[in-house]
Formats: structure tokens, C-alpha cells, sequence
């Protein structure tokens, strides 16, 4: 074997409540390709971070090329050869194609004036090399994402760089930008370059990885060469765990129709037409890829987002839900996809967090608040929901992931709903907290509310649903039963009318 | 209670348990560390205090003492206002010409009657709640407006109470020249106006307390009530802190901003109620920069410019240390000029520490 390029040793890094990497260790060889897996919340992103400074890394200890490294930014990391390809594309939007590619080490003339022309020049002399067809002078908003990708792309490359990681660089690249990625990456290769790759797709992974490191809930698994592994033993590697212990047992047994939905439509946003029945005591899931308009069914019948046509019956009433005052008067909840953006109150405490959809209930003589009350119910919420926090005073954001969730859920139980929607109710949440959160789920059905969840983890829907819908393209494509459906049946569905 | 208090020292006293390794030192001397720059804040208020007093006998005399406490009285509105629109995130630049017009409206409906420089002379002495009514409408309209704007076109309060503050003025500039007045202070006020504001029901070792302490200590309450207290105040901190989950989990946006906002300029209005006789010769300049004072009490105060976060106590004591700065500092002979470099040092220094709170280390 090769000396190594990059050495990371038992690297271990702990948040409030969660461990996030547990003396995990990755060696990449020169001119490789090294392939990083794990399920989301596996730890890869958080070890990459560790490897750039962005995050400090509790112990543990990085070699590059030998030499013992810790980089305290990303900036320091770049100038030493080590480039991130992000998932998430940070760049300035306003700002043109060359602008962003040189941002923070523009060429200048006489010391002190940018030169645009040399920046035009150099820009071209990479997009040529990459085989990049894109006008340097173009302002990034105009261009696709798959584009800016490879601007990112052509950005890590112009460091000179000799590790260069690839989060997900797929997800948003068409099958000929894939193809063209790759004619990239093995380009880098032959030049002696170690590449991190992590994916989740694992056809890719066994067609360009020359190494594949699994991790699993923080810790290290496996590293094996890519041509002794299947795509069967990575995912027993990865899952690690019988399948059957993921969820809970699902007791709970669907009655009468609580809520009819007929045609609705939204009207700035990506739904075309929906129409579907949800019964009591009911879990039905929602599933499709991103953009097919799943959060969009959710966030219209919540009326927080606008609504063109189509009517919602509950109980056999129409009600209008134009907005999420009224819904929640109506009965209904939602617990939003992005936690931090739209969920939680980061800065106020879990006493604060938990009683805000419900204030009407703790008044006393129609204005005063009752401090007795609030305590009562936050307690309530922290006991039943078994949120773990030292107390009702601390701030929700202090808490994990997994725990912020149980609090919001908390919120909107005690609106007492008939009607939940959940979004995404798993995301960013460890292990462990998914089982009790699914377990919630099915206990709240088994009082008899009813639950409409959307999520991208088709194993969580087929474990925990009764019935699943499929979005595509804006429109159900197709309701299947989660009791004899396969992963295959809803993939089929979902691309129906993409 | 005492079972609490007993716990929360047996916790203290645990932490000089047991052998003293380094890490342990380094982790007390942290500690206390931590705990003299939170409240870094008070400890030099008591030093500046102690300074004053040393080299001013005067200055902890209740002639002096309560000098400052009635300046603060008359500031406290304004700071107590504006500070629920900082909660949202925002603040008010029309706070100071809101005051400016509700304190020359107020003392041009309250003049004495036969006085030769009376504005309206054809009116004579309307009742005070009633005047006291039209101040506090006259100040939650434009409150309203700011709001209105804030709420509906997502324009930033700084921009839209810049326009306000601007507009406010024009209506000021007009209104003094209205009348007999021809832009004249508005002063010869009836004693009526000047003893409710003025006057004393109170007096302790020789020196009145003047009536608008009191005002300003019942507004005080009645804000920590609605703070505290009332849905909607919980709903302007979680609107503060994150407007889109508020939004999610119910809570009316536009209707709870301009709320905010039509409550900040009823506040300005009792100050121009207040200053209207306090001053007792308004003209169009009255009321200048009072939105800057009132801003940097908020600040100093720990109401933070992040949202979601302040408290009344916190609005006080920054109100209480700026005055006690501009008067301590006249006290002892320092030059007028070095105030200022004074006042802004001290808002910087206090915003430093407070955002160390927030500041997100990983």
C-alpha cells in the first residue's frame, strides 16, 4: 500500500446530549478515490467538519502527508490542499462565476486593484482543463444548480488542492453531468489527488471508489477495498442492526374518515391537485422525491401557504384553513421540515417553546397568563414526551435534535389536534430518539387522531404507515398499502409524471 | 423554599469538594471569570457610583438622588416603547418626533386661558385624560402606521420609521405655526397641566417627588404585566425570536407587529404628555435624538438587537445608568464634551457583553 495522503485517527467529537463521532478513523491513499458511507446522522458530515475546523474536534489527530495538521478554518485547510465540494452550495449568489471562483484571493494589479481580465483569463484556463462550459462572467443566480456545482467543482481544483471531498455531489447532476463528474474525478486521480466520496448512492460508489469506509451512528464500521464489497454487505454494514427492531409494533387500527381533502391546489407553489381521505387512528405517509410536492400537501391544508382551489371537509363539514390560526382552531398541527428555520424558538427557553400554540388555555380572568398552569403543562410534555433537559428553563436550542422535536411535538399536542401533520418528523435525529418519535407517532393514532406524514426515508414509511401516498410531479401518482408494497413499487410511482 | 436554597448551596459548595487538580483551579477561576463579566455591568456602575460620591458629597444626598430618579421617570416611556420593537428584531427612529408632537399637542390644548401667547385662544381648559387621550391616540396611529408597514411589506422598521420620523416632523413644523402661534415655544401653561406633571403628593427629607415618577413606575407595572403576562407579549417574543415557527404555530404576525409597534408609540406619547409641562416651552425641536437615547437604554439593558430577548428590568437600570452618567458626570466636574465619548463607550462595552451570551461556539 501507498503512503498515505491523509490520515485521520480516532477522531471523536461530542454535542449536548449526542455523540457524534466516536474514535473514528479514515486513511486515504494518493490517487485514490475514498468512499465515505453511512446513514444520514452516521457522522460523515460531522467528521469532514472536523477535518476543516469548522467544527473543533474533541480528540483525535490528522495527518497530511505525514505532517500533523488541525486547521481552524476552511480557509486554512484550502491553502493547504484540502478542498470541500459542499452538498449545500455556499456561494455569493449576486456575485459572478469568476467572482466566486477567486473570493478571497482575487489576483490583483500594483498590489491593491482587482484585475478582472486576469481573473477572466485564469477562470478559463480551469473550465478548459475541466472540460466546464460555462461564461465566467455570468451571475451564479441565473445558472442551474447542477452549473454552480461544477463551479464549486472547478473551485476546489484551482487550490491546487490534493484531498478534495465530494458531499453528495450528485444529488442535483443529471446522468451526463454524472458521467462528465466522473471523467473529473478520475482526472484528479491520475494526477495523484486523494478524493473523499460521500454519497448514498451505492452504484456510484462501487463504479469510482477505490476504498469504502462505512460508519455507522458515530463510530467506525468497516474499510474495505470497494472490489471485495456488494452492495448487499454495505447496506448490512450500514444498517448494522436487524431490520425488525427499527420500529415499534404497530397496534393501532384505522376507523372512520375524519378528513376528506378534494382538489386542492396551491397557488404560488409546486402543488397541481390532491385529493385523498384520512381516516381515524390512521397513519398515512406521504411519499415522492424532493420537489414532487409532498410538504407542499401539508403546508396548504395548514393554510401557511396559499391555497387556489379544492375544498377540505373534517367530520363531514368543510372548513377553509386559510391560515394556521384558523387550522389549529380547526384542530389540525404541523410540525415543520426545517426545525431550526420554522420550528423551534432557539433563543427561548422549553417552557416558552412548548406552551405558544396553546396560551388561551393558561389565562385567567381573560388576560393574565397563569405561570402555575404553563408550568404544569411544560412539565406535562417534558415527563410524557420523555424530553431529557436539566429543566423548563433551559433553552431549546441547547438541546439535540432528537429532543427539540419531542418539544415541539409537545406544543402541539397540548392544541389538543385531531389532524397531525408531520413533516419530515425524523430528520437530523439519532438513532435511538427515531424509534421513540415513531413510537409517539403510533401511539397518538392509537388515541384515535389522525396523522399524515411526509418523509424521504422510505424504510420509516413502509415501518410506520398504514397507507402511503405517492406525489409526482406536483400529483398523487399512486396510494399504495405499506403492509405489501416495496421500495421498487413507490420508486415507480414517484417518477410517474417527472 | 429553604429546601431550594439549601440545595443550591450544597451544589455551590460542591465545587470545593475533593482534591484540587489543575483542571479544577482553571475551571473555578473560569467560573468566576464568567461571573464578573456578566455583571461587569453593575460592577462599574457601583465603581462609578463610589467615584461620584467620593468626590461630590452632594451626590448621594436625596436632592440629587432623586434628580436622577426623576430624569429617569421621564426618559422610562420612550426606552419601555422602543423596546418591544427591538424584541421583534427592529427599532424605532420615530420615537423622538412622536414625542416631540404629542408633547407640543398636548401643551397647546393645555395653555392657561387669557395667557397672550395661547395657540388656540377660542378654546378653553379641556379636561387632562381627555387631552391625555388624544396624546396616546395621536402617538398609537403613528405606532400603527410603523407597524403597518413593518408587517405587510416586510420593509425593515429602520427604513419605514425613517420615513415616518421624517413625516412626523412636517407635521410638526406645521402644527407649531398654527393658531397664534407662529412657530413660537408653547409655553404659559394652566397650573392645572403644570401640578399634575410637576406637582408633588410626596415629598422625602425636603425634596419633592415629582407626580410623572409615578406615571412612569404604574407604566413600568402595567408593561412587565403585558410582557409577562398576556398572550400577546409571549407572542412578540416568539415572533422575535423566530417569525416563520411563530407564524407556523399560530401566532397572528401582522396583527401582533403593529400591536408592537402602536404600543411603542402610545409610550412615546405619555413622555410628550410628560415633557409637555416638564419642559414647559415646546417648539418643533422637541423630542430630538430621544429615540437614540432610548435605543442605546435598550441596549445597555441587555434588550437585544437578536430578538426574542430583553426584559423590563433590564430597560430600567439602562434608562436609570445613562442618567446617572449624565448627571454624575456634570457632578464631578467633568467636561460636558467627554459625556459623550462616555455614553458611547459604555453602549459598545455593554453590547460586547451581552452578545458573548449569544455568540455560538462549536
Amino acid at each position: 500500500m501507498d503512503q498515505a495522503l491523509l490520515e485521520m485517527k480516532n477522531i471523536s467529537k461530542s454535542f449536548p446530549g449526542v455523540k457524534a463521532l466516536d474514535n473514528v478513523s479514515l486513511t486515504v491513499r494518493p490517487g485514490t478515490v475514498h468512499a465515505l458511507m453511512g446513514e444520514n446522522g452516521a457522522g460523515k458530515s460531522t467528521l469532514m467538519k472536523c477535518l476543516f475546523g469548522i467544527y473543533h474536534k474533541d480528540s483525535g489527530r490528522i495527518f497530511l502527508d505525514g505532517k500533523e495538521v488541525s486547521f481552524k478554518s476552511s480557509k486554512e485547510a484550502l491553502e493547504n490542499g484540502v478542498a470541500m465540494v459542499h452538498q449545500e452550495l455556499n456561494q455569493a449568489l449576486t456575485r459572478s462565476v469568476q467572482d466566486n471562483l477567486w473570493l478571497g484571493r482575487y489576483p490583483k494589479v500594483g498590489g491593491i486593484m482587482v484585475s478582472e481580465s486576469i481573473m477572466k483569463k485564469r477562470t478559463r484556463e480551469i473550465f478548459d482543463e475541466l472540460g466546464v462550459n460555462v461564461d465566467p462572467k455570468v451571475i451564479m443566480s441565473t445558472m442551474p444548480v447542477s452549473q454552480r456545482q461544477m463551479v464549486e467543482i472547478a473551485k476546489a481544483v484551482s487550490y491546487d488542492s490534493k484531498i478534495i471531498v465530494f458531499d453528495e455531489p450528485t444529488s442535483s447532476l443529471t446522468e451526463t453531468e454524472v458521467e462528465h463528474l466522473f471523467r473529473i474525478i478520475n482526472m484528479l486521480k491520475a494526477k495523484g489527488c486523494g478524493i473523499i466520496y460521500i454519497s448514498h448512492k451505492m452504484e456510484e460508489i462501487l463504479r469510482i471508489s477505490d476504498d469504502v469506509t462505512i460508519m455507522r451512528d458515530g463510530t467506525w464500521v468497516a474499510t474495505r477495498p470497494a472490489s471485495e464489497l456488494t452492495m448487499e454487505e454495505i447496506i448490512r454494514l450500514m444498517v448494522g442492526r436487524e431490520l425488525t427492531n427499527r420500529f415499534p409494533p404497530k397496534t393501532n387500527k384505522p376507523g372512520d374518515v375524519i378528513l376528506d381533502v378534494q382538489h386542492i391546489k396551491g397557488k404560488y407553489t409546486r402543488l397541481k391537485e390532491a385529493t385523498f381521505q384520512l381516516h381515524k387512528g390512521e397513519i398515512l405517509g406521504i411519499a415522492g422525491l424532493d420537489g414532487s410536492g409532498r410538504t407542499e400537501v401539508l403546508e396548504n391544508l395548514f393554510g401557511s401557504m396559499t391555497r387556489e382551489g379544492g375544498k377540505i371537509f373534517l367530520h363531514g363539514k368543510e372548513i377553509r384553513n386559510r391560515n394556521p390560526g384558523e387550522s389549529i382552531k380547526n384542530g389540525f398541527a404541523l410540525l415543520t421540515e426545517e426545525r431550526r428555520a420554522t420550528g423551534i424558538f432557539g433563543i427561548r427557553d422549553i417552557e416558552d417553546n412548548t406552551v405558544i400554540s396553546s396560551l388561551k388555555d393558561y389565562l385567567v380572568g381573560g388576560i393574565c397568563l397563569s405561570e402555575k398552569k404553563m408550568r404544569a403543562k411544560t412539565d406535562w410534555a417534558i415527563q410524557s414526551m420523555h424530553i431529557k433537559t436539566p429543566s423548563r428553563k433551559t433553552q431549546i436550542r441547547s438541546l439535540s435534535g432528537g429532543n427539540q422535536q419531542k418539544v415541539i411535538i409537545g406544543r402541539w399536542l397540548l392544541t389538543k389536534p385531531e389532524v397531525l401533520l408531520l413533516d419530515e418528523p425524523t430528520r437530523g435525529i439519532d438513532v435511538g430518539a427515531k424509534y421513540e418519535i415513531y413510537q409517539l407517532i403510533i401511539d397518538l393514532a392509537n388515541e384515535g387522531k389522525g396523522v399524515i406524514m411526509v418523509s424521504s426515508e422510505m424504510p420509516e414509511l413502509l415501518g410506520v404507515c398504514d397507507r402511503i401516498l405517492v406525489m409526482s410531479g406536483g400529483r398523487i401518482a399512486g396510494e399504495v398499502d405499506a403492509a405489501d408494497t416495496s421500495q421498487e413499487e413507490i420508486l415507480t410511482l414517484a417518477a410517474k409524471y417527472v | 423554599m429553604s429546601n431550594a436554597i439549601s440545595a443550591r448551596w450544597n451544589g455551590f459548595m460542591n465545587n470545593f469538594k475533593g482534591p484540587w487538580t489543575r483542571e479544577r483551579k482553571w475551571a473555578l477561576l473560569k467560573k468566576i471569570g464568567n461571573g464578573l463579566m456578566n455583571n461587569m455591568l453593575f460592577i462599574l456602575m457601583f465603581i462609578a457610583i463610589v467615584i461620584i460620591a467620593v468626590k461630590n458629597n452632594n451626590f448621594l444626598k436625596p436632592a440629587a438622588i432623586i434628580n436622577i430618579i426623576s430624569q429617569t421617570a421621564a426618559y422610562l416611556p420612550v426606552a419601555l416603547g422602543v423596546a418591544g420593537c427591538i424584541v421583534l428584531t427592529g427599532t424605532d427612529l420615530s420615537a423622538g418626533r412622536i414625542v416631540g408632537l404629542t408633547a407640543c399637542v398636548s401643551a397647546s390644548l393645555l395653555q392657561a386661558v387669557g395667557s397672550s401667547t395661547k395657540m388656540w385662544p377660542q378654546i378653553g381648559v379641556i379636561p387632562i385624560p381627555i387631552v391625555i387621550l388624544i396624546a396616546l391616540l395621536i402617538g398609537a396611529a403613528f405606532g400603527a402606521f410603523n407597524g403597518f408597514f413593518v408587517a405587510k411589506f416586510k420593509l425593515h422598521p429602520f427604513i419605514v420609521t425613517l420615513g415616518t420620523q421624517l413625516i412626523v416632523y412636517t407635521l410638526l413644523l406645521i402644527y407649531v405655526k398654527m393658531g397664534n402661534n407662529n412657530g413660537m415655544a408653547i409655553s404659559s401653561l394652566d397650573p392645572s397641566y403644570t401640578n399634575f406633571i410637576k406637582g408633588s403628593i410626596l415629598t422625602i427629607a425636603g425634596t419633592a417627588i415629582p407626580n410623572y415618577v409615578w406615571i412612569a413606575i404604574v407604566l413600568t407595572a402595567l408593561m412587565w404585566f403585558i410582557w409577562n403576562k398576556t398572550t400577546f407579549g409571549k407572542n412578540m417574543f416568539a415572533l422575535g425570536s423566530n417569525e416563520e415557527a411563530a407564524r407556523v404555530s399560530g401566532v397572528n404576525v401582522l396583527a401582533t407587529t403593529i400591536m408592537v409597534f402602536a404600543l411603542a408609540g402610545a409610550m412615546y406619547s405619555v413622555t410628550g404628555f410628560i415633557e409637555g409641562a416638564r419642559v414647559a416651552s415646546n417648539n418643533a425641536n422637541s423630542g430630538l435624538n430621544y429615540e437614540l437615547d432610548a435605543i442605546a437604554a435598550c441596549v445597555i439593558g441587555g434588550v437585544s438587537f437578536v430578538g426574542g430577548i430583553g426584559k423590563i428590568r433590564g430597560i430600567v437600570i439602562g434608562v436609570l445608568m445613562l442618567r446617572l452618567i449624565f448627571i454624575g458626570l456634570t457632578m464631578v466636574g467633568i467636561d460636558q464634551d467627554l459625556q459623550y465619548l462616555i455614553k458611547g463607550g459604555i453602549i459598545l462595552f455593554a453590547c460586547a457583553l451581552d452578545m458573548r451570551k449569544y455568540l455560538v461556539k462549536r
